[in-house]
């Protein structure tokens, strides 16, 4: 056997190992939406979506609670979030050549590894403890919070995807700067920040830990967003935890339902930039 | 200066513009220009405000226990909200412990998907594999949570602890009974978890790396493994370490999948059969039932810890991912 051969034959023998190790990393994946689907989709029915959940014990009942809430503490999250978050994108990308800009970004990367447990707690302190009241709009600042970082970074990464000469021809024809930057820049990355957006959204829309102690989770079905709220990650959490069988049956249930939420966000976001990038780096 | 053209395009007023303020436009002297900069300063300060803010939300409720405490809080075991005495170590212990079992299971595996999907995958199956990878990542904790309590267990009893115990059984790690819920249990979840994290900050920063270092592995006569092993991990080195560091940030600040599998016991065990706790799980599990002021002040003090642990993690992760791919929001679409 050759030194050239055995080498040869190493290299083959790791790119094997990669390959392995890549797969069994991908087969995670495969597994859990198996299970979902095999251990949730029975128990999705028509009540599962338009009923509230019944007394523990019974059987029946739904999660239309869970779903509302979710839709009602998402939004509100986004509303708040994403102004803030893309506005700070566009800082970063438009003027963030400087030591603020270095240390925005720094600050953003930082704050989007912060465990979302501690800012439920700090989301508490501001918003539950004053009012002596658990309420979805807590949650939703919480959840808001959670959601600015990673909007800066990634509409200023799309942000500076758009063309320079665009700029400059804006400003050759007079265009003031922030009009180039409304009207030109922004409106070219528009679709790169719609995806930022929804990933982002679709990230908050499966947080559990931060609503813990702000939503709090609510087993009636409930719109007032001054009241506590339940989120189907709320549900699955209490769910899963619980003692009865019927209950495991209604978390995986509700698992599905909300990965099915956080896929079709996910995919959505893609769908939105298919064209222009080409392909999603 | 020839004069420009009167066309007619929307949101410019026809006519020429003066001289002057076209100057200043460029400039950016333009008044509105200036307000159109300080209000996105203003949202940009937002974060700095943030992270200030969260800091000294947890540092002024903390303070309590801090000083009732001090340092024997991070190095004492007993935690008696009767008794009004706390200490730390476990949590402390159960969290470095989970994070550092779920690096070792997972830094293998993500570093073969990134170097599969930036050196050895054909060009055509790089996206879709990718995607799958990304699509790992957008699963919400309490999903994993939920798998790890029903399907990973039972699987963990019946097909890895058995093999285990007969093996290495005489290893300390690996004595006792199994409960189920336990280290081992919290430290696969968490590694399946960031497995997707470190990957695709890992394949960012091998991407970052220039076609040229390959070229001139393999035109030396390299195999394609020793390209990669000689010439594009090197290059990459501390962008990797960044990842891997990264992933340690994401596991130490996991909390629902974590508090749904690792048994929630305040005590520190070699075992990795046996029950343990996390900071984050301890948060979870124990705020809504803080009474006393001075418990809440403990679990603030927690919260403390974890906080400045993973910011101090998070900046040593982004300052050696920059070195490689400077300035650049790596893997910002996985996280």
């Amino acid at each position: 056997m050759t030194r050239a051969f055995r080498r040869h034959l190493y290299s083959r023998f790791m790119t094997v190992v990669v390959i392995l190790f890549s797969f069994t990393a991908v087969l995670a994946l495969v597994l859990i939406l198996g299970d979902l689907v095999a251990k949730g989709a029975s128990s999705i029915d028509w009540a599962f979506f338009t009923k509230s959940p019944v007394p523990a014990g019974q059987t029946g009942g739904g999660v239309a609670n869970a779903i509302v809430g979710t839709a009602i503490i998402v939004g509100l999250a986004a509303l708040i979030g994403v102004p803030i978050g893309v506005g700070a994108g566009m800082y970063l990308a438009e003027y963030g050549s400087g030591r603020l800009g270095f240390m925005v970004r720094f600050i953003a990367d930082v704050l989007n590894g912060t465990p979302s447990i501690v800012i439920g707690i700090v989301g508490w302190t501001f918003l539950v403890k004053p009012m002596s009241k658990f309420s979805a709009l807590a949650g939703s600042v919480s959840l808001a919070i959670l959601m600015i970082p990673m909007l800066a970074r990634t509409t200023e990464e799309m942000v500076r995807l758009v063309p320079h000469s665009l700029r400059e021809a804006a400003l050759a024809l007079g265009y003031p700067r922030w009009r180039t930057s409304l009207k030109i820049v922004a409106r070219t990355a528009l679709g790169g920040i719609v995806t930022g957006c929804l990933v982002g959204i679709a990230r908050i829309a499966g947080e559990t830990a931060p609503l813990l102690f702000t939503a709090l989770g609510n087993l009636n079905f409930s719109l007032s967003v001054g009241q506590p709220m339940q989120t189907l990650s709320l549900q699955i959490y209490v769910y899963a935890t619980g003692p009865f069988d019927e209950w495991h049956r209604m978390a995986w249930a509700s698992a599905l339902v909300l990965m099915g939420l956080v896929l079709v966000i996910s995919i959505a976001a893609r769908w939105v930039t298919r064209q222009r990038y080409g392909s999603v780096r | 200066m020839t004069s420009l053209p009167n066309l007619p395009i929307e949101g410019i007023p026809s006519g020429r513009p003066s001289t002057e303020t076209r100057w200043q436009s460029l400039l950016g002297a333009d008044k509105s220009d200036r307000i159109y900069q300080r209000i996105l300063t203003g949202f940009a300060l937002a974060l700095p405000a943030m992270i200030l803010i969260l800091f000294l939300v947890l540092l002024i409720n903390a303070l309590p226990a801090i000083k009732a405490f001090g340092a024997k809080f991070l190095v004492t075991s007993t935690w008696d909200p009767v008794a009004e005495v706390y200490g730390a170590a476990p949590m402390i212990f159960g969290t470095l412990a989970s994070s550092l079992l779920a690096l070792i299971i997972a830094v293998p595996l993500a570093l073969s998907v990134a170097v599969l999907l930036t050196e050895f995958a054909p060009r055509s199956l790089r996206q879709p594999i990718a995607f799958l990878v990304e699509l790992l990542a957008a699963i919400p904790s309490v999903v994993y949570g939920l798998w790890g309590v029903f399907v990973l267990i039972p699987f963990l009893r019946s097909y890895v602890v058995p093999p285990l115990k007969a093996v290495f059984g005489w290893l300390p790690i690996f004595q006792g009974v199994f409960y189920g819920n336990s280290l081992l249990a919290g430290g696969v979840i968490l590694a399946i978890m960031i497995v997707p994290y470190i990957a695709a900050v890992s394949r960012e920063v091998l991407l970052a790396v220039p076609g040229s270092q390959r070229e001139a592995a393999l035109a030396m006569g390299a195999t394609r493994w020793e390209a990669v092993r000689s010439a594009v991990l090197p290059y990459g080195r501390a962008g990797l370490i960044g990842a891997v560091i990264l992933g340690l940030g994401r596991a130490l600040g996991e909390t629902m999948a974590v508090t749904m599998v690792i048994g929630n016991r305040h005590d520190i065990g070699v075992s990795l059969f046996q029950p343990a706790y996390t900071m984050a799980a301890a948060i979870a599990n124990e705020f809504s039932e803080a009474t006393t002021s001075m418990y809440l002040s403990a679990l603030f003090e927690v919260g403390l810890i974890l906080f400045v642990l993973t910011v101090i993690v998070n900046a040593v992760a982004r300052i050696l991912i920059w070195r490689v791919a400077r300035g650049t929001a790596v893997g910002s679409r996985a996280l």
